[in-house]
């Protein structure tokens, strides 16, 4: 099978997904009791405020019309209006998006570095201290819930040690220099031209991702020692050794290469975990990202903010799995047979 | 005539026979893997604390919304071994019963998903085609959705509270069993004992459940164990949150969002649920791991 067959094979999977995506979701918001215009509008309004009001969101329709009106509405890019905040969702999410990508984009590359970095010494010193110490720190890391370690965070470097800000993105003497141009706190300061703002910014999001990527780092930490041992057992990395090829090369070029296709499948998986725990993590540090929004949205009914908000996590998820498949496709070209349901 | 029937007796007796003695090696060695063994031991210490919490909690009445103002916030003592919260509540106590309800939502949400998700993996994996790609393609959909996020909308739509928690998260679970299941199932259908079934003239379910379900168990355990920790902490972080266990509830994750108010001075409030979260799910994943070692299976979380 061609690469481009695989890549429009799994395309046509998404799209199903998608689909598949938006009738859960549009299931899930329909099922709310009570009336949503009435709920939005307060005990105080008349029945006929709520009527109207009703008939403006179009919800006195029946239930399938509904649903062909959101899906228009989806396919347009109209989300409907924001019942708390009285924008239109869309905006209100895109004005929210960038700060939860900045943060679980730090905290994956944190969760790379870090859960790669720590995985392959612990092969390297397999039964060793060094390896009981990381599965230790393993099992402490997926076992702490994401907002209690942000919590105990705060406490030790923000309010013990004080060297560290603890909520929000950016100090507040930055605040009106740092001009909103991508909505990237760390690329805004540089095109604000102040290091400090930008070495600020850095020091705002290190707790967050740190937190955040937490038990990523257990995890890829784990499948990494124990791919990285099971090929080292092969006989051509020993035919490698064999050959006198140095200690590093073998490690990071034969070795590491093909351990790479589980920890690039976990870490798809990962991310949505990553989007779930975000929700807890921007709460805990007063991040002002989707997720703050959409838990607000949450807690006041906001129907269709936290149709909004759910529908772009998937859509995120769907594509980053999209991408990891196509990655692994290039990888390891026996996955395009498995994925494609050819097996 | 007699021979036959005796030689199926043995038979009969002696597979049931096999299984129980290969279980009973898998536990033995289960006790010679340390960190197997201190998981177990955590687990069956937090289940006994929280089954016995009404008799054996210091002040059970502060389970509630109990209120003594004067003994507001103090401070860990003998009395008070983790302190007392902003209701003069003894933590210790409130913590105990806290374990009760989060071990409630792993036994409500595996309940239901853990069925739902072995028997629709099971269909999907054992009849392949069309049946697998519609079962398959369902699962996947659902799991394009963080469970996190997915309970809170569907617990926004109903009412937060404990019960629509477990609903929410029970209705997801499913998924990473069917999953699961359905990849171990459909490289097992091929396997010489199924088709000596068949050929027996065995009925669909009782190979399902009866001769394919007992030879996958072993990864779908590990996988069970590995979920507890899991489901603990998404109901902790739903509670957190304020949609899951309602105040004056003592849900773990509820404690501890409540105990930040009052950090740094009165730590012991937030501090000792939040461990007590960890304490409990770091022992169902040192179970699951020392399962993991002991079967050999590789189960993802």
């Amino acid at each position: 099978m061609q690469y481009w067959q695989y890549i429009v094979r799994r395309l046509l999977g998404v799209l199903v997904s998608l689909v598949g995506l938006s009738i859960i979701i549009f299931a899930v918001s329909r099922i709310l009791p009570g009336n949503p215009a009435r709920m939005a509008l307060g005990p105080l309004a008349t029945d006929e405020q709520v009527e109207a009001f009703a008939a403006d969101m179009g919800i006195d329709q029946p239930v399938w019309m509904q649903y062909i009106q959101y899906m228009q509405g989806l396919l347009t890019g109209d989300l409907g209006m924001s019942l708390e905040t009285r924008n239109q969702v869309l905006d209100d999410i895109i004005r929210h998006l960038p700060a939860t990508i900045e943060l679980i984009t730090v905290a994956i590359s944190f969760t790379i570095v870090l859960g790669i970095g720590l995985g392959i010494l612990a092969a390297q010193h397999k039964d060793g201290h060094i390896d009981n110490a990381t599965r230790m720190l393993a099992f402490a890391t997926v076992s702490i819930p994401g907002f209690f370690l942000g919590i105990l965070f705060q406490l030790i470097f923000g309010w013990f040690l004080g060297i560290m800000p603890i909520t929000g993105r950016i100090s507040r003497e930055f605040r009106d220099e740092v001009t909103r141009e991508t909505g990237f706190m760390l690329i805004d300061t540089l095109l604000s031209g102040s290091l400090a703002a930008h070495f600020d910014a850095w020091m705002h999001i290190l707790l967050p991702a740190l937190a955040l990527s937490a038990a990523g780092i257990g995890q890829i930490m784990r499948i990494t020692r124990s791919t990285m041992i099971d090929v080292q057992r092969k006989d051509y990395i020993e035919a490698e050794r064999g050959f006198g090829l140095p200690n590093w090369l073998v490690v990071y070029k034969y070795t590491l290469k093909n351990a790479f296709v589980p920890v690039l499948t976990i870490l798809g998986l990962l991310y949505a975990s990553l989007l779930g725990n975000a929700f807890l993590i921007e709460l805990v540090f007063n991040w002002p990202g989707l997720a703050e929004y959409g838990v607000n949205a949450v807690l006041s009914n906001d129907f269709n903010a936290v149709v909004g908000v759910v529908m772009t996590i998937g859509i995120a998820f769907v594509t980053v799995n999209f991408v990891v498949d196509l990655l692994l496709g290039r990888v390891d070209p026996r996955i395009q047979l498995e994925r494609s349901g050819l097996t | 005539m007699s021979t036959i029937s005796q030689e199926r007796g043995w038979i009969d007796r002696r597979i049931p026979e096999a299984r129980r003695e290969s279980w009973r090696r898998a536990w033995l060695r289960f006790m010679n893997d340390r960190v197997g063994f201190i998981g177990l031991l955590i687990v069956v210490v937090v289940i006994l604390l929280a089954i016995l919490a009404p008799w054996i909690a210091p002040h059970p009445e502060h389970a509630g919304s109990f209120t003594d103002f004067p003994n507001a916030l103090q401070s860990p003592s003998l009395d008070h071994p983790f302190g007392t919260d902003q209701n003069g509540r003894d933590v210790f106590s409130r913590v105990l019963f806290g374990f009760r309800l989060s071990l409630m939502l792993v036994v409500v949400v595996l309940g239901f998903g853990v069925p739902v998700g072995i028997t629709l993996g099971m269909v999907a994996g054992y009849y392949g085609g069309r049946t697998e790609n519609v079962i398959m393609r369902m699962t996947d959909t659902f799991l394009a959705l963080p469970p996190l996020v997915m309970a809170l909308a569907i617990t926004s739509a109903l009412e937060p509270n404990l019960v629509n928690a477990m609903i929410a998260i029970a209705a997801l679970w499913w998924t990473w069993h069917a999953r699961l299941t359905q990849s171990l199932v459909s490289s097992e259908r091929n396997e010489a004992y199924v088709e000596a079934a068949k050929i027996a003239g065995a009925s669909t379910p009782h190979i399902m459940f009866k001769e394919i379900l007992p030879n996958i168990l072993s990864p779908i355990l590990v996988k069970i164990t590995l979920d507890a920790g899991f489901v603990i902490l998404i109901g902790a972080g739903l509670s957190f949150i304020g949609v899951g266990a309602q105040p004056p509830q003592p849900g773990l994750g509820t404690m501890v969002s409540q105990g930040t108010t009052y950090l740094p001075g009165s730590w012991w409030v937030a501090l000792f649920p939040g461990f007590a979260i960890m304490f409990v799910v770091m022992g169902f994943n040192m179970v699951g791991d020392g399962l993991r070692d002991l079967f050999d299976v590789e189960v993802d979380r």
